[in-house]
């Protein structure tokens, strides 16, 4: 591993530490005085803090530290977490995350921000705390709650004394990350007596010595009446990165019981050094900083001493970095092979064997191994949006302050899973949106309070999965669109005519005209030029649309859909007019086979069909693809109800429905163009391509007619056929 | 393709020479991927006379476009010689309808002319130049310009 790719891994670690860290401080808003909260929130700094003392990222350790160290009063219970310091730890979280980013991308940042923080964070130290508080002594807060160890726990442990012999060996990285060893023996001597005797014998010659080695070990024995675990939550933060042996044994009496060793688990050979309990030199000299820390359970239990409950899986997920290419490479062979299983055994069939039943057998493992693999396979790509949303709730927190606005963000769904493409470029629309939100959206909170309102608006930011695409919403409990300003901004900005006659919607989407903004006073926030049509453009680069509704004085929604690009979706094979066609599944109600008496016409040619009583508007399929001539009597067929966002409850019409299957979704896009009324395409087992529809955009091509003024009115012909 | 032809050093083209709407066309080997048989194709709803649909490569979805018609040639009558020409142009894959193919064509840089000014700006968009062989001439096809009509649709 090059010192670069180490480095990539830390950054990549941050990631999530960063992530934990944000989660924790949304959990301690909620529980103020739940310890493992704070000790989560610690950790995440901590570790941050660590990793970046390795890499002597001096800026990225101070602030760290400092943060730490209030973070530790808290622990502390010194400090009580109020609104105001959840704030402040909110907005060191968010300073933080740049400073990492910063550091990763090796670029310069302003610095009055991290100043500022700095002094309100050291007014909560005492005046001169800063240099006492850069100790580990804490982690005995634990103490506090030892209810989960007690249980386990022969009940004279826990009153009696007990004499540890303890074995500490640093390595190299304890010393790099910023550990002091006498700040741990502090705190070991707060547990009872403690006596201490250094091993000098690993010094070398005064030629060889290298003074940034680890070569100092030490043998204690603390006599106390606090639990083993105790003793190791003293020495949580240098994990893997020391050999440690504790061992138990009666007071003055040899000591018993199998050395219990933490080390850490990065590969076998280093495991082999590390139990060595000599703890010689070379142990120190290969372990990395990043090493996974991981005690040994096992060795533990053998040896009969409490157990130490794992408070949480610490340390990364490991993780593989796959450029995404290959892994496009392996979707489409992977579908192929779905095809290629369909298109065998539907040979077989035809073959019409007499004896296929072990055939077929096998036929279906294999389907079903196929599946299995495309799943796993379409898995690598899907990402729940929860890291997505969480950065929104940051740019919440900007927008309000900067606005001088109250608002919380409530995020919904986010373990929803979306294709990473989409997540990445989701991000700056969304940020956009939430910005608008805020900044347009919400009322001041004296306004709020006036029309008895909770004066902290809400944000609402929620991703669900509804008739195969991905719905995503930015709700805010505001004001509502002011139609009346939007429409005589875009009289005077010459977008619309000034005696156009306009529909509620057809106003509320002159936001998406290019050049709109509507902000009273230009802000530092939103009114930049950059409208809402960049947010439409990026979202339709997508393949996805954004709605907007509003009711005046509740606030404004606005949806985004998009498709899922590379997803399974289940779908009906449809016939329509003489072509195989696919409509996907979660967005059809029922079918419903209709009787020629409840099928009434409407003017025209506009057709209902009586369900249960309401009458529900008919879009014919064909006809909204253009592949038949509107005509009179279309016959029958079969109808599809689905329900959708702007026109409620409407029947497709379509010829027959064949079958229920398991689709592939192929882009249409990618070599070609979007088109309407269409979502994707996908390979038949015949290996035909069927197109799979788009019963929202259908039902819009159907309502206005097929007489689309942007496009060609061509009648489709199959030709060559 | 004329200026990236004069740009690059080597002086020896290979073109495949093919037919449709009865004149003769042809383009760079290396834009092409394969030749294949005509297969029936799905049909696209929205779209102009000469996009007759999509088909399955392995897996992609390409656009099949009928060159002629594209070109206001009129529409390839079906026949049994029929192939789709598999070309990549940039990121994209499109098949090409044409009536046959005829050749492989190795021609010196020197031997493509370049399109004389014409009245029509589009024909002279989608056609880069043209070779004399044999007393007929063919067309050198701006695969880029098949694209950008398309694009330009939607």
């Amino acid at each position: 591993m090059s010192m670069n790719s180490i480095r990539d891994t830390f950054f990549e670690e941050c990631e999530e530490l960063l992530e934990a860290l944000v989660e924790g401080l949304a959990q301690l808003e909620e529980a103020p005085d739940d310890t493992e909260v704070v000790n989560a929130v610690f950790r995440s700094v901590h570790s941050i803090k660590g990793g970046a003392g390795a890499f002597g990222l001096d800026r990225l350790v101070n602030f760290a530290h400092t943060f730490e160290t209030v973070m530790d009063k808290v622990r502390d219970r010194e400090l009580a977490v109020d609104e105001k310091l959840i704030g402040l730890f909110h907005r060191s979280g968010d300073m933080l995350s740049d400073l990492v980013a910063s550091a990763r991308d090796e670029t310069e940042l302003d610095d009055t921000n991290e100043a500022s923080l700095f002094q309100e964070l050291e007014s909560y130290l005492g005046p001169g705390g800063e240099e006492e508080e850069f100790s580990f002594e804490a982690m005995t807060l634990d103490i506090d709650d030892p209810s989960p160890i007690a249980i386990d726990l022969p009940s004279e442990n826990a009153s009696s004394e007990h004499c540890f012999d303890i074995h500490f060996k640093p390595f190299k990285t304890l010393y790099e990350n910023g550990h002091e060893p006498i700040l741990i023996f502090d705190a070991l001597a707060e547990l009872g007596n403690l006596t201490s005797e250094v091993d000098l014998s690993g010094i070398p010659s005064f030629d060889e010595f290298d003074p940034s080695d680890s070569i100092l070990s030490w043998k204690l024995r603390l006599t106390t009446s606090e639990p083993e675990t105790t003793l190791h939550e003293v020495f949580e933060f240098v994990e893997g990165l020391c050999v440690l042996e504790i061992s138990e044994g009666e007071a003055g009496t040899e000591k018993a019981g199998k050395p219990t060793v933490l080390e850490p688990v990065r590969e076998a050979e280093e495991k082999a050094i590390g139990t060595a309990s000599s703890g010689d030199g070379t142990a120190s000299s290969t372990t990395e900083p990043n090493a996974t820390p991981q005690s040994t359970a096992s060795e533990k239990q053998e040896a009969g001493a409490p157990p130490v409950q794992p408070k949480e899986n610490r340390g990364p997920k490991p993780t593989l970095r796959v450029d995404l290419d290959r892994v496009d490479r392996l979707i489409n062979t992977v579908g192929e092979l779905i095809i290629n299983q369909a298109m065998i055994s539907q040979r077989i069939e035809e073959l019409d064997l007499p004896t296929v039943a072990h055939l077929t057998n096998e036929l279906e493992a294999y389907k079903l191994l196929a599946r299995d693999i495309q799943e796993g396979v379409m898995a690598i790509r899907a990402q729940p949006v929860k890291p997505l949303f969480q950065r929104m709730s940051r740019i919440v927190r900007e927008a309000s302050d900067a606005t001088n606005k109250k608002a919380k963000l409530v995020t919904v769904g986010d373990s929803t899973e979306v294709d990473k493409t989409v997540i990445e470029r989701l991000a700056d629309p969304l940020t956009h949106m939430i910005r608008n939100a805020v900044d347009h959206g919400l009322e001041k909170s004296k306004d709020r309070e006036a029309v008895g309102k909770d004066p902290t608006g809400t944000i609402r930011l929620s991703a669900s999965h509804r008739s195969g695409s991905v719905f995503i919403e930015i709700a805010d409990d505001g004001a509502g669109l002011d139609r009346e300003r939007i429409l005589a901004k875009a009289i005077e900005k010459d977008l619309v005519a000034a005696d156009a006659e306009l529909s509620e919607p057809e106003i509320d989407n002159l936001l998406f005209l290019p050049g709109f903004s509507t902000a009273g006073q230009v802000s530092n926030l939103s009114g930049r030029g950059v409208g809402m049509d960049v947010v439409k453009n990026a979202v339709q680069a997508l393949g996805g649309r954004v709605s907007i509704s509003s009711t005046p004085g509740k606030g404004t929604t606005f949806t985004i859909v998009l498709p899922l690009t590379l997803a399974v979706m289940d779908g009906f094979v449809i016939s329509v007019s003489d072509q195989t066609m696919v409509i996907p599944i979660a967005s059809i109600l029922e079918t419903i086979r209709p009787n020629a008496r409840d099928v009434h016409i409407i003017g025209t040619d506009s057709e209902v069909v009586s369900v249960r009583g309401s009458y529900v508007p008919i879009v014919d399929v064909a006809e909204s693809l253009g592949l038949t001539e509107r005509q009179g009597s279309r016959g029958n067929g079969i109808l599809l109800l689905v329900s959708t966002e702007g026109n409620g409850l409407t029947a497709l019409r379509v010829t027959s429905i064949h079958d229920q299957r398991q689709v592939v979704i192929k882009s249409l896009e990618s070599n070609y163009t979007a088109i309407r009324g269409v979502s994707a395409a996908t390979i038949l087992g015949d290996g035909k391509i069927a197109l799979i529809l788009d019963p929202e955009e259908l039902i819009r091509l159907g309502h206005s007619g097929c007489a689309d003024p942007l496009m060609p009115q061509n009648k489709m012909e199959l030709r060559h056929g | 393709m004329a200026d990236t032809a004069e740009v690059r050093s080597e002086t020896q083209f290979e073109f495949i020479t093919f037919s449709a709407g009865g004149q003769s066309f042809c383009l760079e080997i290396t834009q092409i991927r394969e030749i294949r048989r005509w297969t029936p194709v799905t049909a696209l709803p929205h779209t102009p006379e000469d996009v007759l649909g999509v088909m399955n490569l392995r897996g992609a979805v390409i656009p099949i476009f009928d060159l002629a018609a594209r070109f206001g040639l009129g529409s390839t009558p079906a026949n049994e010689r029929n192939v789709v020409i598999v070309a990549a142009v940039g990121g994209t894959t499109i098949g090409l309808l044409v009536e046959s193919v005829s050749e492989i064509l190795s021609v010196e840089k020197s031997a493509i002319q370049e399109t004389p000014d014409i009245k029509s700006d589009a024909t002279k968009h989608s056609i880069l130049g043209m070779i004399s062989v044999d007393e007929t001439m063919v067309r050198v096809v701006n695969l880029d310009a098949v694209l950008e009509t398309e694009r330009g649709m939607s």
